[in-house]
Order: structure tokens, then sequence, then C-alpha cells
């Protein structure tokens, strides 16, 4: 009995030692990724945490404040609000035109006969123009005075909007802007469209059904892991929006930051403002690390919250069923 | 490890792994002035002038300093961004600056209250320079805070106004305006419409336009932002009401604030050729002393006249007085040649010489009592009009603060609103901003 259990404990001993190793051969080749994850999400993760509890201005070391940033945040910080309203408004009307957009480009282009081509590169190259020069560019070009869009559009007689001079329509411009670059969507839809297997519209044809079925019975389900990756990527590229709402507000304020001055964004009438550009000016201009990371925290449970949304809805968008 | 469990183990350890991850990356100010600034030794100058002229002017300044100091040598970074400075100053180390420069006075509060800079008092006493009686007055204010002189000025800025001569001769205007009366008076004679735009429009009196700020209108009416509990002023000081009622007034009175707004979208920007005041759409700019040469530059088809901006009526013996700010400079508290670094700081900041050499160099106004008077002063006349502003006792300027210029950020998003009609009544905006500045700076302490 006694050499029964002293054998099965040895093969107990050489199985548990064969998978240890295992588990370390795993770990090992999972280890790149592992330190990546640690030293450029899990850190930084709960530094922000950390912080966002800490009265911290970058040069003193951080003292315990409790919950004051997160109260100055959400109660007296005068741009949070209108900056968590812009940043929700593009990222439901934005994101969702250029999802819609950027699938009707794709179809098109997929459907054009000849000069493919070149109607491929003219929708792709605004997507490569840098965001700052093209952001300029379309300050001038919508410039309520002498810009050619409103110059054209008072000769037609349609009213002129102020579009990035008018708090009303500082965000339709920038959604103008987002469609003109809408060159990557283009792509990927393209390359999922022309994936999908031409029998499926062969037998739909033979069925009698028409084009917008085609579309909605064959295409859409098709494409709908597509259609998920352009919206969750587009929530979070509308997240993380900076660079064109800066630039669009400071060209058509027409103040370039002088010597000895503070800028503070969002112009015309805070309507330009997002959630990013609120980490910078707390952080790094005020010097008030704490209050910033509660807003990068706000930033990323809500972009965790839109993604894990899209996700339980992912089989609604699978319209023909599975 | 007993009495405690396997799990509680594991979380103190996270906890304190954790702590430790989090205080690593804080960067903590460490003195160090007992180095000897008659050694052999070299030091890091860091400063944001970019242009070609200007860092050569930099260089030369830097030239003339390693001449008189041939034991200290200096390197020279330029085009240095304020978070790069900021950054720089928390982490230290070898190649981090000894001496810095930065065109945001307003961050003076924050580099003197978290002692990035090191107080340049004791420096001052030891060297026997009295800050007052050489800097200028509102100078002397804007680098200090809470009696912590952590910067010193490195040339600066005064404001007053331009003003096109012919278009005053053409309305019949003989002398610029000294009053704000006067200057109403002569906005409106200056403008003229041209359907919902203008042919020249008098004053451009909307916030966005350029530089006209509240901080550098209301300088007109020597205001006091902080009371002495520093607590925020603006609704209790008359100065601010009678600042924003000016402007409003002029709004109004000038064809709207749409009309206006709509004018100025159609105009060229602040730092290009085709400046209004440059191009003639404007007739009169409030500016600083660097605008003269940019005008100049810009060969405008009509007389440039040079004037300090008006003043309330009640004000008018106070006629020649104005804003000013301007380049400050400092010393890392990271640095480890201290003594070194005061020694290039004391050259910059005070050697008449070298800051009148400077000022010609950059066409900036000098920063010292002594340069401003200095007959090696090389300027068109007109210039001379920002010397006396910066020489003038009752010149103002905003004062420093713990969370830097947000105090003016807040009176400037108040100014906005109640130049658009957004806010009509004046007293209780007064009140509501007055408020958020309070909560702004108890945030930052």
């Amino acid at each position: 009995m006694a050499t029964i259990t002293l054998a099965s404990k040895r093969r107990r001993s050489g199985l548990a030692a064969k998978q240890r190793k295992q588990a370390l051969r795993t770990f090992a080749f999972m280890s790149p990724w592992l330190i990546g994850f640690a030293v450029f999400f899990a850190y930084p993760m709960i530094s922000t945490i950390y912080f966002s509890f800490m009265h911290y201005d970058g040069f003193k070391p951080p003292t315990w404040s409790g919950t004051k940033n997160w109260t100055y945040v959400f109660e007296h910080y005068p741009l949070f609000w209108p900056a968590l309203r812009n940043t929700l408004w593009l990222v439901v009307i934005t994101v969702t035109l250029r999802v819609l957009f950027g699938l009707g480009v794709g179809l098109l282009i997929t459907k054009i006969k000849t000069a493919t081509g070149v109607f491929r590169t003219l929708f792709y190259l605004p997507y490569l123009a840098p965001p700052v020069a093209a952001t300029m560019a379309f300050a001038f070009l919508l410039n309520p005075g002498t810009g050619p869009v409103n110059s054209i559009l008072e000769k037609i007689g349609i009213p002129a909007p102020g579009w990035f001079n008018d708090p009303a329509w500082s965000k339709p411009a920038l959604t103008l802007l987002a469609l003109w670059g809408i060159g990557d969507l283009m792509v990927i839809f393209m390359a999922a469209l022309l994936d999908v297997p031409k029998e499926q519209y062969e037998a739909a044809e033979l069925d009698g059904a028409s084009a917008w079925q085609r579309f909605r019975f064959v295409t859409l389900p098709n494409i709908s892991p597509i259609v998920m990756f352009a919206v969750v990527t587009g929530v979070i590229q509308a997240m993380q929006y900076y660079t064109q709402p800066l630039i669009a507000g400071k060209v058509a304020s027409g103040v370039i930051q002088g010597a000895g001055t503070q800028f503070e964004p969002g112009y015309p009438e805070k309507s330009t403002l997002t959630l990013p550009q609120l980490v910078y000016n707390l952080g790094f201009q005020r010097f008030d690390y704490g209050s910033a990371c509660v807003v990068a925290l706000v930033l990323f449970v809500l972009s965790m919250a839109f993604t894990a949304l899209l996700m339980r809805r992912r089989g609604g968008l699978n319209l023909a069923g599975d | 490890m007993p009495g405690m469990s396997r799990k509680a183990a594991v979380a103190l350890a996270a906890s304190a792994s954790i702590a430790l991850l989090a205080t690593a990356c804080t960067g903590q100010s460490s003195s160090g002035s007992d180095d000897d600034a008659s050694k052999d030794t070299t030091i890091n100058f860091w400063h944001a002038w970019s242009a070609p002229n200007e860092v050569k002017a930099v260089k030369t300044l830097v030239a003339g300093f390693e001449k008189a100091h041939p034991n200290i040598h200096v390197n020279i970074v330029g085009n240095v961004t304020d978070d790069k400075i900021n950054q720089a100053l928390r982490a230290g180390g070898g190649k981090a600056p000894d001496v810095i420069s930065s065109f945001t006075t307003n961050n003076v509060g924050k580099f003197c209250s978290s002692g990035a800079l090191v107080d340049l008092n004791p420096f001052f006493k030891k060297a026997d320079i009295d800050p007052e009686t050489t800097f200028p007055k509102a100078m002397n204010e804007y680098t200090q805070f809470d009696g912590n002189r952590c910067t010193a000025p490195l040339l600066g800025d005064a404001y007053g106004l331009y003003y096109n001569k012919t278009a005053f001769a053409k309305a019949g205007i003989k002398t610029p305006p000294k009053t704000w009366t006067e200057f109403e008076a002569d906005a409106k004679k200056l403008t003229i419409s041209d359907g919902d735009s203008y042919k020249q429009l008098g004053f451009m009196p909307n916030y966005h336009g350029w530089e006209t700020t509240t901080e550098h209108i209301f300088a007109q009416f020597s205001p006091t932002y902080f009371d002495s509990s520093g607590k925020s002023n603006v609704a209790k000081d008359p100065a601010f009401t009678a600042g924003f009622d000016l402007q409003k007034k002029l709004v109004d009175e000038l064809g709207g604030f749409q009309k206006l707004e709509k004018y100025r979208a159609t105009l060229g920007d602040e730092w290009g050729a085709k400046h209004p005041f440059h191009t003639g759409q404007v007739a009169m700019q409030l500016d600083g002393e660097w605008r003269l040469g940019m005008a100049l530059d810009a060969k405008p088809k009509f007389e440039i006249g040079v004037a300090p901006l008006p003043v309330p009526d009640d004000q008018a013996d106070q006629y020649g007085k104005g804003y000013i700010t301007g380049t400050i400079t400092g010393i890392a508290a990271t640095s480890h040649k201290q003594n070194a670094a005061w020694e290039l700081v004391k050259y910059m900041t005070t050697d008449t010489d070298a800051v009148v050499g400077f000022a010609n160099d950059i066409h900036n106004v000098p920063s010292t009592l002594a340069a401003l008077k200095s007959p090696k002063l090389k300027y068109d006349p007109r210039f001379k009009t920002f010397l006396d502003i910066a020489a003038n006792p009752n010149s103002t300027t905003s004062p420093a603060s713990i969370n830097g210029g947000q105090y003016l950020v807040t009176i400037q998003n108040f100014g906005y609103d109640f130049e658009r009609g957004k806010v009509k009544n004046l007293k209780s905006g007064l009140d509501s901003t007055a408020k958020q500045i309070d909560t702004d700076i108890a945030q930052a302490k």
C-alpha cells in the first residue's frame, strides 16, 4: 500500500513538474506581451488611478487629497461638462456618419467598372494629409468671411453658416473634416465587400431579391464584423479627438498664443472642447495632474462602456441572424 | 507570516509595489548652491527663442558673458517649449538646464510656489543688487510670488496704442486719444461702414481681436486682482466693472458683436503681414512694442503713429501708463551649479550693456531702469513711447498666481460671454467669476 502511494505521489510530482515546466514555457513565450502590457498599460493605469486621489503639481511630492480632484472636476471645473457633451456628440454623430459614408464610398467604388484606381486614390489621399495641415486648410476653406465655400453658398442664395466661428456649426464642420478623411474606412470596407462570396449574391438574385434585399440579407451579415470593428475603433478615436478641434478653434479664433499668455481651448464658446484637451489643460497648463488623471479615467471608463455595449449588441448587426 | 493570510500578504505587497511605482516617476527637487563659480565649469541654458535673428542675439549675449567669465562655459539649447522645460525641471540630471528662460510669465507663481526654480533673493542680496531699484516696478512684480523671487526679467513687453495717422487726418483728428471718452469718439469717427461690413473699422474691441484681451485693457484702470487675503477682487474692485462696461460699450457702438465678429473672421492673422492694422482695415490697434517693427516691415500705405493707451477720465493724470509683461529667467532647483548659473542670470538681467545689446538685437523693451535710459539703445523714435511706458511707475501687470494665469483665463472667458450678450447682469457675472477663481486657486493649493 505504502509502495503504491509513494509511486502515485512520484507520478503526481512528475506531472506537476511537467506542468510547471509547461507553464514556464508558456510564460516565457508570452513574456514580451506581458512586459509590454505591464509597462504600457498596467503601470500607467494604476498610476493614473493613484494620482487621481493625490494633489500633485509635477514638482512637489504628491500628497493624499482623497476625492478632492473628483469633486473639483465634476462640480467646479467649468469645462468638464461642455467637453463631455461635445465628446459624446462626436461619438454618436461623427462615428455614425463616418461608418455610413465609408461604407457608401466603399460600395460605390467596388461597383465602378472604369478608373477604379483613380477613384480609390482620390478618396484615400485626404486620409494621408497631416491632421494639422488638413484642419488649417478646412478652417481657411470654411472661413465665414473669405472662404470659398461661403462665397459659393452666398452666390447660389444659401445662407452661409459661420462654421468654425459659430458654436452651432463648429462640430458639424469638424464632422465634414472627418468625412473628408474617410480613406481608412473606405479601404477596410472595400476589402470586406470584395470578400463576400459571389454565390450568395447569385442565389439571392435567383430567389428574386432586390438590390436592397441583397445588401440587407447578404452584404451586411457578411461584413458585420468589419462594421463592428469600424464602430469600435471609431468610438475610441472620437474619445481621443484632440488635434483637429484644437487647431480649428485656434485658427478660427485668430488668436495665436502670444508671449506670457495662457491659451484655453474650445473656441467658439467651448463648442470644440473635447475631453483629451482637458487632460492637457489641467495637467500641463494648470499643473493639476490629479484632476487631469480624473478626466483620463472618465475617458477610459467611457471607452470601455461604449465598447462593451457595442460588443453586447454585436448580434444585432448580424441582421440576417446566424 | 503569522497572523496574516496569504491573500492579505499578496495585497499588501501589491499595494506597496504600486505606491513605489507611482512615486518613482515623481521627480524631486534638490538644491545645490555650494559650487565654486570661480572654477572651470559648464552650465546649460535653455531658452524659447527660435527665429534666426533671435537665436543669434542669444548667442551674442552669451558670448559676452563667456568673455566676462572665461571659466564658465554655457551650453545653449534654444527653441524649447514650456512643456519641455517643466519636464526637465522635474527630472533634473546632467543634461537638464541650470538656467531657463520662458515666455510664459503667467507661470511664475507655479515656478515659485513649487520650488522648481530657486529663490533669487539671497543671490541678489549677496551680490548687493536691489531688485526694487534695478527693475521697473511692474517687472519687479511679475517675477515674484508671495515674497519668493524665483525669476528675474529678461527683457520686457509694453503695450500701447498704434494709430493710422493718415486716417486720423482724414477724420479730422489731430492727436491720439488720451482718455477712453476721447477714444470712443475717435473710434466712431474712424469707422466707415460698408453694408453689413466695414470699409475701415476704428478699433476692434472684441476680446478675440488679437491683443485686445481683458488684462491688456483693464491695465489702464489699474485693477487689483486679489485682496490682501489672496481672494479674487474682480467683483469688488470697480476697475473691473469699468473695464467690462467700456469694452461692451465699444462693441455696441461700433456695430455690435456679431457684425464685428464676422468682420474679424475676414481679417489677416496677428503675426502675418496682412494684420488688419498693416492693411488699413483697422485704424487703431492695442498692441505690444513688437508691432512697430512688424508694421514697418509690411510697408503700409499710411503713416504709423504710436502713443500710450488712453486712461479713464478720472485718471487723466496717469496718462502714459500701460500693461507690462515679458520674458523671465531663473535657476533650476535641481542644478548643482547654482552659483555659476547665478553669474549668468546676473549678467543677462542686470548688466546694463548686456541688457541694452540684447534689447537692440531682439527689439524688445529693456528690463532694467538703467538700460531704459542708456544712450546705447538704438530705436525708432516712436519706440521711445514703449520705453516710457515700461519705466512709468503707474504701469501695471497681472500678478503671479499659484495656478499660473488661470484666473486671467477665467476673467477672459467671462468677457467672451459678456461681450456677446450671453451674460447680461455684470454684477452677478463678476460674483460667479470671483467664486470660480477662488475655487480654482483652492484646488491648486
